[in-house]
């Protein structure tokens, strides 16, 4: 048996009957690491030391008879989660030897549990793109075509699942970042409701949308790392005070008389491709065959999603990225002129062209004589497509849709034409603009071979019932444990 | 065009970037593609509707104003370009 290649929820059978040891898995991951990686990209730096370390101090824990549920168990971190101690870049030039001296409320929980953390993968700079070719230090390529861009921001997480170079991974989602590589990486991926999960520690992009959420190799392992990092945190002042329930729970309930809504709106896309339709309507055929009950809904601002969310996000992020300055951390370009010089060369050498682009946008939206007609007026459609799924999610108990209009792209193919880029986000964005939870499950494949997810989303803090449909979803079928062939090689 | 070169090199100003003229040009292109997409939103109706900032209505959330541990002073300027070992240190500015 290859021990990297097992899921959360099997390996933590095998750590507690001891029929294994951390140690074991944790070498045989790192050892996949080093075989595989050079050939995808997903890591950004590998922690081979602290991870053996972690696992050595994990097999203690097991034999003395205390382990928690994640003990022992190798997990991959996005690399704009502060951890203590270990290098966190945000996929940018500015945080390139930025080294946190905390650590982000979900690291606290892995550490808390003896989980074992095998290094920090690749991303968009600032989680800024949908493709990670907009990380400032390496391409990431899709393990099932390498020539092919693993989907982003949270790339590095998504295509460090699906080839087996962890055990579970962690990703943030601010219009997508989750989901949409899960999709097109063939995995699970989770956002929570906003404000599920602490952020604090999370480097900010867009403060009001981003969300810390799964990727997994499974919905049962999706459903262990939500009740991990599920919870209220003081230090997030948007972190919910509601009680967490224990989301394995959920999975084995069926799916009699559910009602699953299918908006009219989400099939009527130009430019969503057959294999995907296909591949959707399937899935909510045999989810209906579960036991389900299909009902029309309607989300009639859905043509307003890409503008407002490309106005919202990027002056979010224009203020939040103002703190790189090249005073307190991160990367100086000093030529000696001055003060101002200084933060005007230190930020435009320190962060990449997709970055900038989004300052200038953000800031562009947000001065004088233009925030009403940008910004103002963005805001209050994002409360009609918030109107819109609290309209929907009245008659039905979840929404059925594609994940992404089409399944990865070929590398290089949007770099040029950031609107066409942003226009792939279509289906991902609204979920982050109402704060609503959305799950990725694979679904099937292209006729190219490429994985295709379906989304499942849900009302405010209803992870539950996302997990319920997605799982007995895949215990019908079997997209979830296909593994893509990697040939050797870069 | 939408955004004309000199409103992009301005507004980049404002932002603390320098860009050279290449990206100026390249630029005001891309964003003017997108702030002319951004239009669609003008011909929606949003009389009387309130603007959201956030997607979870949430009071505000207050704490005890007590003192705390925090970050040392070390650890705080261990990341900074340059520091003594009290401060910060910055290019002149006066």
């Amino acid at each position: 048996m290859k021990l990297y290649t097992l899921t959360l929820n099997e390996a933590r059978n095998l750590l507690q009957k001891k029929e294994i040891t951390s140690t074991e898995l944790t070498r045989a991951v790192l050892d996949r690491i080093r075989e595989t990686d050079d050939g995808i990209g997903a890591y950004l730096t590998v922690t081979e030391e602290k991870a053996l370390k972690a696992a050595e101090k994990a097999d203690l824990r097991i034999a003395a008879g205390t382990a928690a549920p994640l003990t022992g168990i190798p997990l991959a971190v996005k690399d704009v989660l502060c951890t203590r101690g270990i290098r966190t870049t945000c996929g940018s030039k500015i945080l390139e030897n930025f080294i946190p001296p905390y650590n982000a409320m979900v690291i606290e929980r892995i550490l808390e549990e003896d989980g074992v953390i095998l290094g920090k993968t690749n991303m968009d700079e600032f989680a800024m793109g949908s493709s990670n070719e907009h990380s400032a230090f390496k391409l990431c390529r899709n393990p099932w075509d390498r020539t092919r861009i693993p989907g982003g921001s949270s790339g590095g997480s998504a295509a460090a699942v699906a080839a087996d170079m962890c055990i579970g991974a962690l990703g943030t989602d601010t219009g997508g970042s989750i989901r949409q590589p899960a999709s097109h990486c063939g995995v699970v991926g989770l956002k929570p409701t906003y404000g599920r999960v602490s952020r604090y520690g999370l480097v900010a992009f867009a403060s009001s949308l981003d969300q810390i959420g799964p990727l997994a190799k499974s919905v049962p392992d999706a459903a262990l790392l939500m009740n991990l990092i599920a919870g209220h945190d003081p230090r997030d002042s948007t972190s919910v005070p509601e009680p967490v329930p224990d989301y394995s729970g959920f999975l084995e309930e069926g799916l009699q008389g559910l009602r699953v809504g299918i908006p009219r709106e989400y099939f009527e896309i130009q430019g969503l491709d057959p294999d995907v339709e296909k591949a959707v309507r399937g899935a909510i055929e045999t989810i209906e065959k579960l036991g389900a009950v299909q009902v029309p809904v309607s989300l009639p601002n859905t043509k307003y999603v890409v503008a407002v969310y490309y106005v919202i996000a990027p002056c979010e992020a224009s203020s939040n990225l103002a703190r790189y300055d090249g005073v307190r951390y991160g990367f100086r370009n000093d030529s000696g002129a001055g003060l101002l010089p200084m933060y005007c060369s230190t930020r435009s050498k320190g962060f990449g062209p997709e970055v900038q682009r989004r300052i200038i946008i953000g800031t562009y939206s947000l001065s004088a004589g233009y925030y009403d007609a940008y910004y103002g007026k963005a805001s209050q459609v994002r409360t009609l497509i918030r109107e819109d799924f609290n309209n929907a999610l009245k008659g039905c108990d979840a929404i059925l849709a594609p994940v992404a209009p089409s399944p990865a792209f070929p590398i290089g193919e949007k770099t040029d034409d950031p609107l066409n880029m942003y226009l792939s986000d279509i289906f991902t964005l609204s979920a982050n603009l109402a704060g609503i939870p959305g799950i990725s499950v694979p679904c099937g494949f292209s006729g190219e071979g490429l994985p295709i997810g379906l989304q499942i989303l849900g009302r405010h803090f209803d992870e539950g019932i996302l997990l319920k449909i997605a799982y007995n979803y895949e215990k019908a079928t079997d997209y979830s444990l296909k593994k893509p062939e990697i040939s050797p090689g870069k | 065009m939408k955004i004309t070169a000199a409103e992009v090199f301005h507004v980049a100003q404002l932002a603390r970037l320098d860009l050279d003229a290449e990206a100026v040009e390249r630029f005001s292109e891309q964003i003017g593609t997108v702030l002319e997409y951004m239009d669609t939103l003008q011909g929606v109706d949003t009389e009387g509707v309130a603007g959201t900032s956030h997607a979870i209505s949430l009071t505000n959330a207050f704490r005890e104003d007590g003192v705390k541990d925090h970050l040392d002073r070390d650890a705080a300027l261990k990341n900074a370009p340059q520091s003594d070992e009290e401060h910060f240190l910055v290019p002149r500015v006066i």
